[in-house]
């Protein structure tokens, strides 16, 4: 009983933690440009298959992670450069489509290159599972939740120590009044993607061991990333966290408790009912029109 | 404004009309009667998107309800296909006319992931219910008939798909240009000032919304009629993506544009199909470069640069 | 009785009182005035007036009827009309298009007949185009008839937001600064557009910041300070009034 409740816990926080990463890439990206980057998902298959390659290329692991890291930050980077800033002040609908076609064609080239082939990576501790009162976890599943919360420390230093994150948060507030101040806000958004980017890769990485990558694997976890940051509040950083973790965990424990063929169902059900009862997500601030 | 559209309409009829005479085999014909479904679908989501202003990225759940309707229930029910077909719209409407009051409540990016996340629920229970549905594997749909007489040529289904398509781009025509479309466009341009003059924003959002979503339905029944076979894909995400691009790229708040839309992005596939391969990437490269450089769409691009108003 | 009554009306944000406790009464036919500096809470006074903010507290009565909380679009239907300080016209619409959404409430709205241009719903469309483009004539934009609203200067868009609330047909209407960025003479002609509206038997409350124009046209005013209620009476009582002296003098001389 206690058992099965804490297993469906682990797994559900292991994933929570890659959507968490997901939804910090979108709350990235939202709060420098206000777009909804549809190609979120791809970053995370892209770290995924990139370590894959690397590895079983011959590199040894830890260069083969930095790659896998630094090579989707850099694709963020020029997809921020060819296709987002041309467009600035686009309508929605028209941004919505330009990053869709990104990932269209990161998905393609993927396949093109390195196959459409289901890829593991060997857990980075071993595969010996640890006993916790009658469930078992996974060391890989310590080391996404350890390289989540990291990461989460150091955007929070990033963003309210240094001086570069707070011009970052500065100009999600208001991006015309940041430049007035003379904060370059072209270099604070293609910053935003190349992070967000990284974030969405290094998820990919650390689950890979434990579900499995293939190049299609980008559309339902950024899907499931983009619910995320909606649950929390869209530009909410603290928000995307929690709402990844919940929308893992409850994600589990639907799977688990309720149906398992309905699991893909839950996190959009969930989003439906926040949305319905709460429109601007559990963190969102409300805000009042000017006229 | 209303004599030159009805210009536009008369071209579209004849060249409905002169169609059948002049494609080279029934490959081009089968291609015609995909646009002009598609078409029909696009008109109704553009009334939504480009001209409420109201986006939807789960088109495709809805005309997964119709298409589905129409297989499920002659299949299993022994239901006349009309009957069927008319249920499909029925449900879909009244799903729509239910979800549609919160979710209007929602602005942009809040409503993209709300019409999505109903896109994909819809699209799941499809793909669960294998007992009804077939599943992944989708299911063979029986054949439309009326009294008596049974469609299955694809000469007679051209013609039904060339005046539906007729029709609907009359209608919407005559929708735009009356207090109805006015109040849509409105909402559109100032939702405040459209409610200061007495416009009911959330009713008029969630009538358009539930017109088009029973579009959506009414062409999914006649897709499955049509193909004769249906899959969860008509309903997944990307087919909700891909309707919306139809908009987007024809043209945003313009009818021919949506026309113009769809018929390019359902031949685009087949003439991607050479690139063995590269398919996606020559399709979400082609959607980059049209976006980036004509992010207002194909017709009103080119209209503001011959001079013209829409 | 008075046409709005307004008792201790109040809106918080958070933490910012942005009116507290206002009441006053506007009889019907006359040209009331608001003012008072930036930020005094003149406009969020038309914002729940006008139906786009709910009052905290506090009540709002037309003709007796209780109206605080009611949408804009319900106000519509009780003929309340009102122009934006930021200007709020569909630059997706032409600028007759815009006008002809003012009568929004006085066509047929149905969806079908629209859809199958039924003769009934497109004669009376017909009539509404004619009668607009008379209004707009009555504002002074008579150029503009046949233009985009996207194509229009800034002083004509403020007087197209005008036609625009007068195809309503309302009773009483609420111009928020109706004449600011506007040169001396298209002033002056805002100015006589108001008294020919006065003379038509609409009551005209207007927040304005040109105080000749303001002390021309209106029979009361109402001074508002920090979002409180400082003075009210007429042009002449108001311009005696020490507190209003000091407000004015004191902060901005």
């Amino acid at each position: 009983m206690l058992a099965q409740f804490l297993q469906f816990l682990f797994s559900g926080a292991t994933v929570g933690a890659t959507y968490a990463l997901a939804a910090l890439g979108f709350t990235l990206i939202y709060n420098a440009s206000n777009v909804i980057n549809f190609a979120q998902g791809e970053f995370i298959m892209l770290g995924g298959m990139l370590a894959v390659f690397f590895a079983q290329s011959g590199l040894p692991l830890p260069a083969a992670l930095v790659l896998a890291i630094l090579i989707p930050a850099i694709v963020g980077i020029v997809v921020e450069k060819l296709a987002i800033e041309p467009v600035k002040g686009a309508e929605t609908v028209t941004l919505i489509i330009i990053t869709i076609g990104a990932s269209l064609v990161i998905r393609g080239l993927t396949a093109v290159f390195l196959g459409k082939g289901t890829h593991s990576l060997p857990a980075f501790s071993g595969d010996t599972p640890i006993e916790i009162l009658g469930a078992t976890l996974m060391p890989q599943s310590l080391w996404v939740l350890g390289v989540t919360a990291v990461v989460v420390v150091v955007l929070w230093y990033f963003f309210n120590r240094t001086l570069t994150g707070k011009a970052m948060l500065a100009t999600s507030y208001n991006s015309l009044a940041a430049e007035l101040v003379g904060i370059n806000t072209s270099k604070v958004l293609f910053m935003s993607f190349a992070m967000s980017a990284a974030l969405g890769a290094v998820g990919g990485i650390l689950v890979t061991p434990i579900t499995l990558t293939s190049y299609d694997v980008g559309i339902m976890l950024g899907l499931k990333g983009f619910v995320a940051a909606v649950v929390g509040g869209l530009g909410n950083g603290l928000g995307a966290v929690v709402g990844g973790l919940l929308v893992g965990i409850l994600e589990s424990f639907g799977a688990g408790y309720l149906s398992s063929a309905y699991k893909d169902a839950i996190p959009f059900v969930l989003i439906l009912l926040i949305l319905f009862f709460m429109p601007r997500g559990l963190f969102g601030a409300r805000v009042t029109d000017r006229v | 404004m209303q004599k030159r559209a009805y210009f536009g309409l008369y071209i579209v009829i004849a060249v409905l009309a002169v169609l059948p005479l002049v494609v080279p085999n029934s490959f081009y014909l089968d291609l015609a009667i995909r646009m002009a479904i598609n078409a029909v679908i696009v008109l109704g989501l553009n009334l939504l998107i480009g001209f409420a202003g109201q986006i939807s990225l789960g088109h495709a759940g809805f005309l997964g309800i119709g298409a589905y309707a129409s297989a499920v229930l002659p299949t299993h029910f022994g239901w006349h296909p009309l009957l069927a077909m008319g249920a499909g719209a029925a449900i879909t409407g009244l799903l729509a006319a239910v979800l549609a009051r919160p979710i209007f409540k929602l602005k942009g990016q809040y409503l993209a992931m709300a019409t999505l996340g109903l896109g994909i629920i819809i699209n799941i229970a499809i793909r669960n219910e294998a007992a009804w549905t077939g599943g992944p594997d989708g299911m063979p749909v029986p054949a439309m008939g009326l009294m008596g007489f049974e469609l299955t040529s694809d000469k007679h289904w051209y013609w039904v798909v060339a005046l539906m398509l007729s029709v609907s781009v009359w209608a919407s025509i005559n929708l735009i240009d009356s207090p109805f479309g006015r109040a849509l466009r409105a909402l559109h341009g100032s939702e405040v000032a459209s409610q200061v003059v007495g416009v009911d924003v959330v009713r008029y959002k969630v009538a358009i919304f539930v017109m088009s979503a029973v579009f959506a339905s009414l062409m999914g029944s006649i897709t499955a009629h049509y193909v004769g076979f249906v899959t969860p894909n008509l309903a997944d995400f990307f087919h909700s993506i891909e309707l919306v691009t139809m908009v987007v790229i024809g043209g945003m708040a313009s009818v021919y544009g949506s026309l113009i839309g769809a018929v390019l992005l359902t031949a685009l596939p087949q003439a991607l199909a050479t690139f063995e391969g590269w398919e996606t990437v020559a399709f979400g490269a082609i959607l980059m470069v049209c976006m980036i450089f004509m992010p207002k769409g194909l017709v009103p691009t080119l209209a503001a640069k011959f001079g013209k108003g829409d | 009785m008075a046409l709005l009554d307004v008792n201790k009306l109040s809106i918080h944000f958070g933490g910012v009182k942005a009116v507290q406790e206002v009441s006053f009464s506007i009889d019907a036919g006359i040209v009331y005035a608001v003012i008072g500096p930036n930020g005094a809470g003149k406009t969020t006074l038309f914002n729940l007036i006008t139906g786009v903010y709910k009052p905290t507290s506090g009540e709002i009565r037309l003709d007796g009827e209780s109206i605080g909380g009611k949408s804009p679009n319900e106000l519509a239907t009780r003929g309340v009309a009102r122009t934006f300080q930021n200007l709020q016209i569909c630059m997706n619409m032409s600028a007759i298009e815009n006008v002809m959404v003012g009568a929004h409430l006085r066509l047929d709205r149905n969806l079908l007949k629209a859809a199958l241009r039924l003769p009934t719903l497109t004669r009376r469309d017909a009539e509404m185009r004619v009668e607009a483009a008379e209004l707009m004539r009555f504002v002074g934009l008579e150029k503009y008839i046949e233009a985009r609203a996207d194509s229009m200067s800034y002083g004509a868009l403020k007087r197209l937001e005008i036609a625009r609330a007068l195809a309503m047909k309302p009773r009483l209407i609420f111009l928020d600064e109706p004449a600011a960025g506007l040169n001396p003479k298209e002033t002056i002609e805002v100015d006589d557009l108001i008294r020919k509206m006065a003379d038509s038997g609409i009551t005209v409350v207007l927040v304005e910041h040109d105080m000749k124009m303001v002390m021309n046209l209106s029979d009361r005013i109402l001074v508002l300070d920090y979002g409180k209620k400082l003075a009210e009476g007429t042009g002449e009582e108001v311009r005696r009034n020490p507190d209003v002296i000091a407000a004015y003098l004191g902060a901005h001389a």
